[in-house]
């Protein structure tokens, strides 16, 4: 293990508990690891860089994100009754649930800049 | 070897998180050659292959799956620090960010909004459980912060990691195919709508269109999972005091 990807990893777990133990004191609706995420990314703006152990560490989890999906899919094991019995609604609402998302995000951000287009003269 | 060394030697294997561990990886790197083989087909994402694997491997030996999770959980424990690590591609956009924050932030709150209410809205027309709808709830989102939202809100996780996963797959499909059929061109608006809908999977498959869409993918991700454990909670709680 390369020292860059010890210290960023270091970096990145304290951050995280920080950010758990800061979620739980002030009893703060948002989980752990996000508080962490908000931490770092206002210290990385207020130092203005970003250190190469940081970068080495978070590439590396980043770049086998889907990796670390697989334990909690496996899980699926342990709901088939539930999924066999909801069928249905969960396949719908999966399915018509993203694709309206997908559109409807799209179209809104596409109507507000439009809007910010003409009032501002068009940037564009 | 007699029957009776293999009887000692899977003892061994089932009581130790070693087997879980390798499993998970073993499984990993064959579906990850296989999508490879298969030039990115994304019916073929990584993450399917690799559960559909070891869920056959389970059904095979009877391994109960908190054995495997004994093994499995060092991975799994990752989901964290790789949250925090959102930060940096968050830290490396904010450049673009700052121009198009209105547009952005708007687009992340309706997308938010309606990623949780459609999802929970069309489940509960169809008659699905309560645990089911608040376990649906997060579908978008990414899934370590997903599976903490899904346990503040009194869902199941593991089920929500499930259907945060097949929700990335149909964005990652579906995508592309809904902008062209609106005819939404502009990367920067398909990148946000990817990552807001279809989190990591989707902003893998955005990627592969252009950087530009991949980099306004990755960063709705990060900031819609920001948003999501804002208001997602606040927003079930409404939505099930009016169902009941």
């Amino acid at each position: 293990m390369s020292p860059n990807f010890l210290n960023g990893i270091t970096i990145l777990l304290v951050y995280q508990l920080v950010g758990e133990v800061s979620a739980r004191l002030l009893q703060l609706p948002v989980p752990g690891p996000v508080v962490g995420m908000v931490l770092l990314f206002i210290t990385l703006l207020l130092r203005g860089g970003l250190e190469k152990t940081l970068d080495t560490a978070s590439s590396a989890l980043l770049s086998h994100l889907s990796l670390l999906f697989v334990p909690a899919g496996v899980g699926v094991i342990v709901h088939f009754h539930r999924i066999g019995n909801e069928w249905l609604p969960i396949t719908v609402a999966l399915l018509l649930g993203t694709v309206i998302t997908l559109a409807a995000t799209a179209l809104i951000m596409l109507g507000v800049s439009h809007l910010l287009g003409k009032r501002g003269g068009g940037h564009e | 070897m007699n029957d009776n060394n293999l009887t000692q030697v899977w003892v061994y294997l089932s009581a130790s998180p070693l087997f879980g561990l390798s499993m998970t990886l073993i499984a990993y790197g064959l579906a990850q050659r296989l999508y490879v083989y298969a030039k990115g087909n994304p019916l073929l994402n990584p993450v399917v292959t690799a559960v559909a694997l070891l869920i056959a491997l389970l059904l095979a030996t009877g391994m109960p799956y908190k054995n495997y999770f004994d093994g499995a959980q060092f991975v799994h424990f990752l989901l964290g620090p790789a949250t925090v690590a959102l930060a940096i591609p968050l830290y490396r956009q904010f450049g673009k960010l700052k121009q198009l924050w209105l547009p952005v932030l708007v687009a992340l709150l309706a997308g938010v909004t309606i990623g949780g209410v459609s999802a929970v809205g069309i489940a509960w027309l169809l008659g699905a459980d309560t645990q089911t709808l608040l376990s649906l709830a997060p579908k978008s989102v990414t899934a370590p912060v997903a599976m903490g939202i899904a346990e503040r809100i009194g869902g199941i996780p593991s089920l929500t990691a499930v259907l945060v996963v097949t929700t990335g797959i149909i964005g990652a499909v579906l995508g592309t195919r809904v902008f062209d059929l609106l005819g939404i061109r502009d990367d920067s608006v398909r990148g946000i709508a990817m990552g807001v809908a279809a989190h990591g999977i989707g902003t893998a498959r955005a990627f592969q269109v252009s950087a530009e869409m991949g980099a306004f993918a990755g960063l709705a991700m990060a900031l819609s999972a920001f948003t999501a454990s804002l208001i997602l909670p606040w927003l079930v709680d409404l939505l099930l005091q009016h169902a009941a």
